[in-house]
């Protein structure tokens, strides 16, 4: 198989992996209008300021990561860029601990006799997102150790490529639970 | 992957990544698992067939599994009916059925070396067998394996104190479900980018044999489908393992009150048939697409109507994902989307029935050759029919609320989707054995295991449906308590007879199979006289398929008996004549 059509059949096996994993979060999300349509005592409650923080980050993470491919072709390093975007990722991990800090502190619980499905289910999607984003924490830190060996040029950064991909696709799972948690 | 290289033991056999063999791995790990399967159908059979009493069947059994006077434990009863489903649909016509095929025949029909990553290939394997080995173990647990049926409908399977295989054994059930989904999503990745992109000259989308289109068709299916089993799954656990209440509410048990409120056990089994019925297909599918190579190699005719049939596919696919309520008659579903489904559903009878309609055109004065492969492939369609017409039925609303969960059901699915996907398998195993193992299996042996199986299982599933007409209760220990069931005790009988008749003469195959491997007569490089390009690989197995160059396609996989030609075959390397214009 040559580079290219390898490269090409590692880039479709992500993408088919995206959209298993979105047809994952779109049930998630169903199940969470129907029970929401079901449910007589369905908790309201207001989303902690922490999310939006943490949206924030993950949207600048995710635009630096546009820059690579320019820095590449110009031949600088994207050490400091790849790093910059770890340390946002690690951030936006943390602050949505600390969202779930501030829940907890608001009575709304993932278990327990306090708990309600309307909490439990903020809880599951924002924690199974958190725990597909630590894949994505991994890749990042392969890249930053690749990167600052500088074992990455414009003809050879598909790790790299992927990573980016995945993370593009992390931020706008996001925005869409951020966006449908906060509205919906 | 591009040549063949030196193995060893443990690169060749068990960490392989030849597609080859790890589809000999799918096809023994499933037919291990199909055995243990019919055991269990056999033993549950002798207990509706004399409630209560011993059977030699029984010593097969854990002691504690039985009562003091030798009979069965209902509870184990459960157990043994709910693994039987679990392992039949998903172990032997899921991973058994789609694992050996498309792993085996993808690359090989497309003119590939090998899948498009060999380590995931193996990764999926591996999921699927430590899958088996976690699902086995459950049989061993104290309280025994998960018992609330195939479904895991909560709260039994969402409450561990609920019945004895809401315990360990549903934990285990769901830890394995979950590694085979996992293995199942390596899979489906694989085969799809695969056959998008490896695809060798010529081999356009519109030369693909219909095995492969149904096979890429089924691999998207599954890819779209089992992550939602994986979310349903997910929020089961957290129901029974961590206390959240998704799918539970208002319960009392044991004089206990539950703190449980707000959930639903109807959004369980919106999100469970939302798999479940395209599930349906994923089993169905590759059968059909193996039936569809089958059926034209043995007719020595092209498939009639080509486009019709990967049209049929994909619409069923697609009605696959929007029908899933007609499962949910009975759940108090609002009479107007229980209509909406009601026409979704009968909507597949028009794919289904071009498919049928097609099939019989092909064999329509064919020069047929009655090979096991093709009676199998021919009671595939048969079972096809006899099922297909049974489901019209079930899919009605209005008539499906009257045999609701009752043997009528059980004779349906078993027929439409266990016998024409297992047939489909047979006939597959027959047919490209020759390919797997260069040797030829006895044909004797197998127009016995053909006729045996054949008759057998419509004696088995034929008169479920007159019990499920009378009323009589699916999963039910014994149906000896109530009298009005008293006449069809006789009728149980006669099942559980045909039952353990067509488990004998699955030995019949067993022997042939394995005999073969070794003792087998040596096959010949096309045995088939067969077009597609797997009939151009060398006999023995090597690592990359073809010696030298890639094969080139330069005409469609179904010109047999093609007028001028000068034999009933062409094999798809075969170039153009001059003036010869491509079907």
């Amino acid at each position: 198989m040559d580079i290219a059509l390898r490269n090409t059949v590692k880039k479709q096996l992500l993408w088919v992996a995206l959209v298993s994993i979105s047809m994952f979060f779109a049930s998630m999300l169903s199940a969470f209008i129907v029970e929401k349509a079901d449910v007589v005592n369905w908790k309201v409650f207001i989303l902690p300021d922490q999310f939006e923080i943490s949206t924030v980050i993950i949207l600048v993470s995710s635009f630096l990561l546009f820059f690579i491919k320019p820095l590449l072709k110009r031949g600088k390093s994207i050490f400091g860029l790849v790093f910059i975007v770890l340390i946002l990722g690690i951030l936006f991990s943390y602050f949505q601990i600390k969202g779930w800090q501030q829940l907890t502190n608001e009575g709304v619980y993932l278990t327990g006799i306090g708990s309600n499905v309307a909490g439990s289910f903020l809880y599951i999607l924002t924690l199974t997102h958190l725990l597909h984003l630590v894949g994505g924490l991994v890749g990042l830190c392969i890249s930053t150790i690749k990167s600052k060996q500088n074992l990455y040029s414009i003809n050879n950064y598909l790790g790299l490529e992927l990573t980016s991909i995945y993370w593009h696709f992390l931020t706008i799972l996001w925005i869409i639970l951020f966006t449908f948690l906060k509205f919906y | 992957m591009s040549e063949h290289h030196k193995e060893n033991f443990i690169t060749k056999y068990v960490f392989t990544q030849d597609h080859k063999m790890i589809a000999k791995q799918f096809l023994i790990t499933g037919m291990f698992m199909a055995v243990v399967g019919m055991l269990m159908s056999a033993i549950f059979r002798v207990q509706l067939a004399n409630p209560g009493e011993s059977s030699i069947l029984y010593n097969l059994l854990p002691g504690a599994w039985l009562n003091d006077s030798g009979g069965l434990n209902p509870d184990k009863y459960l157990a043994l009916v709910t693994m039987h489903g679990t392992i039949l649909v998903f172990w032997v016509l899921t991973a058994g059925l789609s694992g050996t095929f498309a792993n085996f025949l993808i690359p090989l029909q497309i003119g590939a070396r090998d899948m498009a990553s060999g380590f995931l290939n193996m990764l999926s394997y591996w999921f699927f067998f430590i899958a088996t080995v976690v699902l086995l173990s459950s049989l061993f647990v104290e309280t025994g394996p998960a018992s609330g049926g195939w479904t895991i409908y909560p709260p039994l399977s969402a409450l561990p104190q609920a019945i004895p295989g809401s315990g360990t054994g549903m934990t285990l059930w769901l830890i394995s479900i979950t590694l085979f989904v996992v293995g199942s999503l390596l899979g489906g990745l694989n085969y799809i980018v695969t056959i998008l992109n490896l695809r060798t000259i010529g081999m356009t989308m519109q030369r693909l044999p219909l095995t492969v289109w149904a096979l890429l068709i089924t691999a998207i299916l599954g890819v779209l489908s089992f992550p939602v089993l994986l979310s349903c799954g997910l929020l089961l656990i957290f129901d029974r393992s961590f206390g959240t209440s998704f799918y539970l509410s208002d319960i009392i048990i044991g004089g206990e009150a539950l703190h449980n409120e707000g959930g639903s056990p109807i959004l369980f089994e919106h999100l469970f048939w939302f798999l479940g019925h395209p599930e349906v297909y994923i089993i169905l599918l590759p059968a059909l697409g193996i039936v569809s190579e089958v059926i034209a190699v043995n007719s020595r005719k092209p498939i009639f109507g080509y486009k019709a049939m990967v049209g049929a596919l994909l619409l069923i696919a697609f009605l696959s994902f929007i029908v899933w309520g007609h499962h949910m008659f009975m759940t108090g579903m609002n009479p107007f989307l229980g209509s909406v489904f009601t026409f979704t559903t009968l909507l597949i009878a028009i794919p289904s029935a071009v498919k049928v309609f097609n099939y019989l055109a092909t064999l329509w004065r064919g020069n047929i050759r009655f090979t096991p492969a093709m009676l199998f492939a021919i009671g595939t369609v048969s079972a096809f029919i006899t099922g297909g017409l049974t489901g019209i039925i079930l899919g009605d609303s209005a008539l499906d609320i009257n045999v609701h969960d009752t043997y009528f059901v059980v004779g349906h699915f078993h027929i439409v989707m266990g016998l024409s996907a297992i047939y489909g398998m047979f006939a597959g195993v027959y047919h490209w054995f020759p390919k797997m193992y260069g040797r030829m299996m006895n044909k004797n042996l197998g127009y016995l295991h053909f006729w045996g199986t054949f008759i057998c299982a419509y004696g088995v599933f034929f008169p479920m449906h007159f019990l499920g007409l009378a009323g009589l209760p699916r999963r039910y220990y014994s149906n000896s308590a109530f009298p009005m069931f008293d006449g069809l005790s006789d009728i149980n009988e006669l099942i559980t007879f045909f039952a353990l008749a067509g488990a004998i003469f699955q030995v019949f195959f067993l022997f042939n199979f394995f005999y073969s491997i070794f003792k087998g007569t040596k096959a010949t490089q096309n045995p088939w006289k067969s077009n597609t390009l797997e009939w151009t690989t060398p006999v023995e197995r090597i690592h990359g398929n073809w010696p030298g160059e890639l094969p080139v396609v330069t005409r469609w996989a179904y010109d047999y008996s093609k007028p001028g030609a000068d034999e009933d075959f062409i094999l798809q390397t075969e170039p153009l004549k001059e003036g010869e214009i491509e079907h």
